[in-house]
């Protein structure tokens, strides 16, 4: 980025001067600068350090390596990685789903009022701070008198002590981001079903009476930007993933549902392990720069 | 070709998305809305006296108000320095060639895709050394991680529609970049711009986790506010869900109104 900030690199262009866009762009990039790559470049050297808040008496010597090989070497850490990863496979497949069949319910014509409602109450959710999402899980999943183990118990399943038990809370964090995250993958199928030419939709039609054939040669060319985006946006939306879970279950019961932003805040803030924890946000910083990467890749290609 | 059932089966599942995004706000709200008793009941109520006994509550409350406030205070000075440092540096993007261009997109993108825990470990210990903490500027900042992104890509795009004739015109009037930008772009992007502010004042609101680690007491916001009532043995749940409600219903409106571009906030732009 640096780059752009030097100017004899730009090129003068239609007639403007090569410092025009320098002027434009140094108040953002500078403001990025100071309180996003400084910081970052504190973290790495913190990395590197000790340093405990809790135990300042140790002070913050510098200890190479150390920080890296003890988080690389602790079980927990690959464990809430890969409790990580295991949620994405989890959430994911029923949100596509979940998501495409109701983009085809509000692409079908018909039910006007209806679908008009439908397609503006996906908003809710989405725009539902994800802190209070927490908090409605709290009240949904509560052992005694939620209306989650009522639904159960209508359907004739006993009762589960949700977010008391290991499955249970891993379950409940499941439901309510597929209850956030579904109306997403919902628009932006629904954006691509809509790039379909009408013409070639209304012939597909005729030609066939099977939907699945018609979804399968004809809409489904047009979902596919919107599913890659989705692959990688929502992988890097489950590594932020900290503030639905904290509310409702601060990673437990045990590590039950310790996400990996979960977790590093918890050696962060609660055991004061700032050294450590940093080292562990490097490396998830690390894994999220890989993920632009491609993400970039597959999807700007026009930009570069 | 359709069977007749089709519109029946239609409207059904049309209602059941309905049902499905609003239940868990609905149970929210309601819940704002009963009596403790009402709320603990087993199994739940769905009929009950509604009660403002809550929403009493919350607004003689010094902490939720203080809380709104500073909630209010923030995400507005935020979303403020976002637009004013974003916009001319959408300007330069959608208008210029340079090297270096793609370095820049690919900074902004990652930022979107960064966990706050990355950043909120440092600037924890560059605020503690500062004395910044607990102040509503550190939180007005680094909030611009997320936001300047957002409004940089958004109005990119805006500024990219927008005719490049007129601009010749006004050059050959012999306007300058900076007239060009603030009498051509400024209006003419308006629209790109105002949904660029509302994202980012969602987004900012609705943030927890920098807001948790980095206030302690005078500045703390209302999702932080809110989740702290959850401790204790009898939790005040109509308290809480009253909290809850009202934190939620300003930006439940804000995103409704920018409920077309939500696929653009949200994918900065990857899906056209």
């Amino acid at each position: 980025m640096t780059r752009t900030t030097s100017g004899p690199n730009i090129r003068p262009n239609r007639g403007y001067g090569r410092w025009t866009p320098f002027w434009f762009l140094a108040p953002a990039v500078f403001t990025l600068f100071i309180i996003g790559i400084y910081p970052t470049i504190f973290a790495l050297v913190t990395s590197f350090r000790r340093y405990n808040i809790a135990r300042p008496r140790d002070g913050f010597p510098f200890v190479g390596l150390e920080n890296y090989t003890s988080v690389l070497t602790d079980g927990t850490f690959w464990a809430s990685l890969f409790l990580t990863a295991k949620f994405y496979i989890t959430v994911l497949p029923v949100e596509i789903v979940l998501g495409l069949v109701i983009a085809l319910l509000l692409h079908k014509t018909g039910m006007g009022f209806l679908k008009s409602l439908a397609r503006v109450t996906l908003v809710v959710p989405l725009a539902t701070t994800y802190a209070v999402v927490g908090l409605i899980g709290r009240l949904i999943f509560n052992r005694d008198f939620g209306v989650a183990n009522w639904f159960l118990d209508a359907l004739g399943v006993g009762g589960l002590d949700w977010l008391g038990s290991q499955a249970g809370a891993f379950a409940a964090i499941v439901i309510m981001d597929i209850w956030q995250w579904t109306p997403f993958c919902a628009l932006i199928f629904l954006a691509g079903l809509s790039m379909v030419p009408g013409e070639i939709e209304e012939a597909a039609r005729l030609e066939t009476s099977s939907k699945w054939s018609l979804l399968k040669h004809v809409q489904l060319p047009y979902l596919m930007p919107g599913l890659t985006a989705l692959l990688i946006l929502r992988s890097a939306d489950v590594l932020k993933l900290f503030d639905m879970v904290f509310v409702m279950t601060r990673g437990g019961p045990g590590s039950a549902t310790d996400l990996v932003s979960v977790y590093i805040q918890r050696v962060g803030f609660r055991v004061f392990d700032l050294g450590t924890a940093s080292a562990q946000a490097i490396l998830l910083l690390v894994i999220t720069i890989l993920l632009s990467r491609l993400y970039i890749r597959v999807l700007y290609k026009e930009v570069n | 070709m359709r069977r007749s059932s089709g519109p029946i089966l239609h409207a059904l599942g049309l209602t059941a998305v309905i049902l499905f995004t609003l239940f868990p706000f609905y149970w929210m709200v309601s819940a704002s809305f009963k009596t403790q008793a009402d709320i603990l009941a087993s199994p739940p109520v769905w009929l009950f006296t509604p009660t403002l006994d809550h929403y009493r509550e919350i607004f003689a409350d010094s902490k939720v108000i203080g809380a709104v406030g500073n909630s209010l205070i923030i995400a507005t000075a935020t979303t403020a320095l976002a637009v004013m440092l974003g916009a001319p540096a959408a300007f330069a993007l959608a208008r210029y060639e340079f090297r270096g261009k793609s370095d820049l997109w690919f900074w902004f993108i990652s930022n979107r895709m960064t966990s706050p825990i990355v950043l909120a470990l440092p600037v924890y210990i560059l605020a503690l050394q500062l004395k910044m903490l607990d102040t509503h500027l550190v939180l007005i900042l680094i909030y611009l991680t997320f936001n300047l992104p957002i409004v940089v890509w958004i109005c990119t795009d805006q500024f990219k529609s927008i005719p490049p004739d007129l601009e010749q015109a006004a050059r050959l009037d012999g306007a300058d970049q900076f007239t060009i930008f603030r009498k051509i772009y400024l209006p003419l992007g308006a629209p790109g711009i105002a949904v660029s502010a509302i994202f980012s004042f969602i987004f900012s609101w609705n943030e927890l986790l920098y807001a948790l680690v980095l206030t302690r007491r005078d500045v703390q916001t209302a999702p932080v506010v809110a989740t702290s009532f959850m401790s204790g043995y009898e939790l005040p749940w109509g308290k809480i869900m009253a909290t809850g409600t009202v934190i939620v219903l300003p930006v439940t409106i804000f995103a409704l109104i920018v409920s077309r571009h939500m696929v653009r906030g949200l994918t900065m732009g990857a899906t056209k």
